[in-house]
């Protein structure tokens, strides 16, 4: 029987005109990182930095945690911690009653998604609007992100365009995109304006000074957390660094690294709610911190590496598996390389395990990363840890394991191992090759079967007058 | 403190940690600009994402302000009264679209602010050369929505403080010794976005057009 993420995988293959979409939109994603680093040493030395920057800040992390929450409570903001995704989300709810809010407008936060935070709100009758422009666009539709930075790049201009027709019927039909753009615009200006409570990611955290900084290019990220008089930030408790001074190089190769541009538009760093005497910004700011996994992905030397990550997505960009498949067949919240390692982490191998078997290992997502995790080798380890049976960190390690494979596997080493019988098995082979089948399942689909020579390597090099040993 | 604290910082504790060679962690400089270069590189970067720059001085820069407002058709401009910039306009103020300051908390004028401000003007603490990058601190005198809400932004700024990266900026700044303010900014353009398309948008949810005076 085919599994979930097959049938969309096969589903993602049949649409053509996505996959056009897909290929243009990621290969322009590549062009533009290129053009931003024309000296590769230079590349190279900044990843080397940005590396030691976030394994640095691993390697203290608890310390770093404490650093951080001393530092906010003494700015003033408000520190909450959750180990899941129910806690964190009651946590939201609990600020969001103690304010009678009934909505909120969001700024992207991808920690948010992995809450489920818009669903959960929707179900406890509260509201969560989306204002940055993809998350607008694909909330207006029901869907979930398709990128982490990209959220919308799965539709194209006319997809958009008939959706903000249906949605808005009073405004007429248009395919510009600066027309589309202002029509989202004059919307959520409204809302901005009225909203009781704002919401947003974290892009790093700084223990030294108590500072939330937040990338962004649309401006709803500033809006979010200026505006409404309540500011609500949510974050993993993997984003802390230690010092300011780390600050600059990692905002030197995220944006590069994510959409080739050499800085976004705002960087927006927040250190306290509205002080004595200002005049704007929200009087209450909190920052909820959520583990969600992470805390046990830490506890394994080289699975840590994954929580390196600055969600730049240009790993996402570079793959091979997601220009084809796109995003929403991943299942996950975060799709490509990093949602391959991450999400059956989190969730556990029998969840998401078998994306980890959905990648060639050609090794591009591990060449482009900013802070050089080893994608390739993560999912070389997590399918170990998917068949093997020796106690793990790895939720579910061993859940992939199937019997006949680790019978089949274990003769085959005792074979290997033991000449007599490897030559009598080989020599065997060569006498019924004619009796192996042309179709064999899912193998030759797409590829003719294997055929088995009329002589074994042994016998042909000793035809050939070749020395044994 | 939470239950879900204790348990996080439990299960951080409990593994041994690997110790981490910091060397490379330092910024090393790696360009050698001179003012001019500076200026240079900082313009074509702000105009590479569609920001108006212009070249004055501290003789030319109201002039060339209030040719600006004219020629945008402005009538008004929320400046505060008390910066160098703004006592400067205030005594001009009839060559001027009508000027208004932010002497109150937002709440008493939101609504003008959001529905009826055309453009605002602020300093700067410095610029980037290396991203073409304006550096705010907002204050009680120039707030955090004055570069955010109006849709035309004008920015003047100090070429004496226009440093080469981010990071000499906040060295030579000293941002630590300072102490980090309520909300410190980079702005690097007007408001834009992809998403679309993957088509280039501008002024989506912050200021439409950016204008960076440089004196």
């Amino acid at each position: 029987m085919k599994t979930e993420f097959r049938i969309q995988v096969d589903q993602a293959l049949g649409k053509q005109d996505v996959r056009a979409h897909f290929r243009k939109a990621m290969d322009t994603l590549m062009t533009n990182r290129r053009n931003q680093f024309p000296d590769n040493a230079e590349l190279q030395r900044l990843r080397d930095q940005a590396q030691v920057i976030r394994a640095n800040a691993l390697s203290k992390l608890p310390e770093l945690l404490e650093q951080l929450e001393a530092n906010l409570t003494q700015n003033g903001i408000h520190v909450h911690w959750a180990e899941t995704t129910d806690e964190a989300n009651d946590i939201v709810l609990k600020i969001m009653q103690k304010h009678n809010a009934t909505w909120m407008i969001k700024g992207k936060s991808m920690v948010s998604e992995e809450m489920g935070l818009n669903h959960f709100l929707e179900s406890k009758g509260i509201e969560a609007l989306e204002s940055d422009l993809g998350e607008f666009i694909i909330q207006l539709d029901g869907e979930t992100p398709s990128h982490i930075i990209m959220p919308a790049i799965h539709k194209s201009k006319e997809q958009i365009a008939k959706l903000f027709n249906e949605k808005f019927p009073d405004i007429p039909y248009t395919e510009d995109v600066d027309t589309l753009t202002r029509t989202a615009r004059d919307i959520l200006r409204e809302k901005f304006y009225n909203a009781p409570v704002g919401l947003s990611g974290v892009n790093f955290a700084v223990a030294e000074t108590g500072t939330l900084c937040l990338v962004e290019n649309e401006g709803n990220g500033r809006m979010s957390t200026t505006i409404p008089p309540v500011h609500i930030a949510v974050t993993g408790i993997e984003k802390v660094v230690e010092k300011f001074s780390d600050i600059p190089p990692l905002l030197s190769i995220l944006p590069r690294s994510a959409t080739g541009q050499p800085i976004t538009t705002y960087f927006n760093m927040i250190s306290s709610p509205r002080k004595q005497g200002e005049k704007d910004g929200p009087e209450e700011v909190h920052l909820v911190l959520l583990d969600n996994g992470r805390s046990r992905i830490y506890s394994d030397p080289e699975l840590l590496a994954t929580l390196r990550c600055i969600r730049c997505g240009a790993c996402i960009n570079h793959c091979p598996v997601y220009v084809r498949i796109g995003g929403h067949s991943y299942g996950t919240v975060y799709p490509g390389p990093i949602g391959t390692i991450l999400e059956p982490q989190k969730s556990g191998l029998s969840v998401h395990g078998e994306l980890v078997q959905a990648s060639s290992l050609c090794g591009a997502c591990g060449e482009v990363c900013p802070v050089r995790i080893p994608i390739p080798n993560i999912i070389n380890r997590l399918r170990y840890e998917g068949v093997h049976q020796e106690e793990s960190s790895v939720l579910d390690a061993g859940s992939k394991r199937k019997p006949m494979e680790a019978i089949t596997w274990k003769a085959w080493s005792w074979a290997a191992t033991h000449p007599s019988m490897y030559n009598l098995g080989s020599n065997l082979a060569t006498q019924v090759r004619k009796l192996v089948p042309n179709h064999l399942g899912a193998w030759t689909s797409v590829r003719t079967a294997p055929a088995i020579a009329d002589k074994t390597l042994h016998q042909q090099l000793k035809a050939l007058g070749v020395d044994h040993e | 403190m939470s239950e879900a604290r204790s348990h996080i910082f439990q299960r951080l504790r409990a593994v041994p940690r690997p110790e981490v060679d910091t060397t490379g962690r330092d910024y090393i400089p790696i360009y050698q600009w001179d003012k001019a270069e500076r200026i240079k590189r900082f313009t074509e970067r702000m105009q590479a994402v569609r920001a108006e720059v212009h070249h004055c001085d501290r003789s030319s820069w109201l002039s060339k302000v209030a040719e600006l407002c004219r020629v945008k058709g402005l009538t008004n401009l929320l400046v505060s009264p008390t910066t160098e910039w703004g006592q400067a306009l205030y005594q001009q103020a009839e060559s001027l679209p009508s000027l208004t300051g932010y002497d109150q908390p937002i709440e008493a004028w939101k609504q003008e602010m959001f529905y009826g401000i055309d453009a605002s003007l602020t300093s700067t603490l410095g610029g980037i050369a290396e991203t073409g990058s304006l550096i705010l601190w907002p204050n009680s005198d120039e707030p955090r929505m004055m570069s955010l809400v109006p849709p035309v932004h004008f920015a003047i700024l100090d070429t004496e403080q226009l440093y080469t990266t981010f990071a000499e900026a906040v060295q030579a700044q000293d941002w630590l010794a300072q102490g980090m303010p309520t909300n410190a900014l980079l702005i690097s353009g007007p408001s834009k976005s992809a998403d679309i398309a993957q088509v280039l948008a501008y002024g989506v949810h912050g200021p439409k057009e950016l204008v960076v005076i440089l004196v």
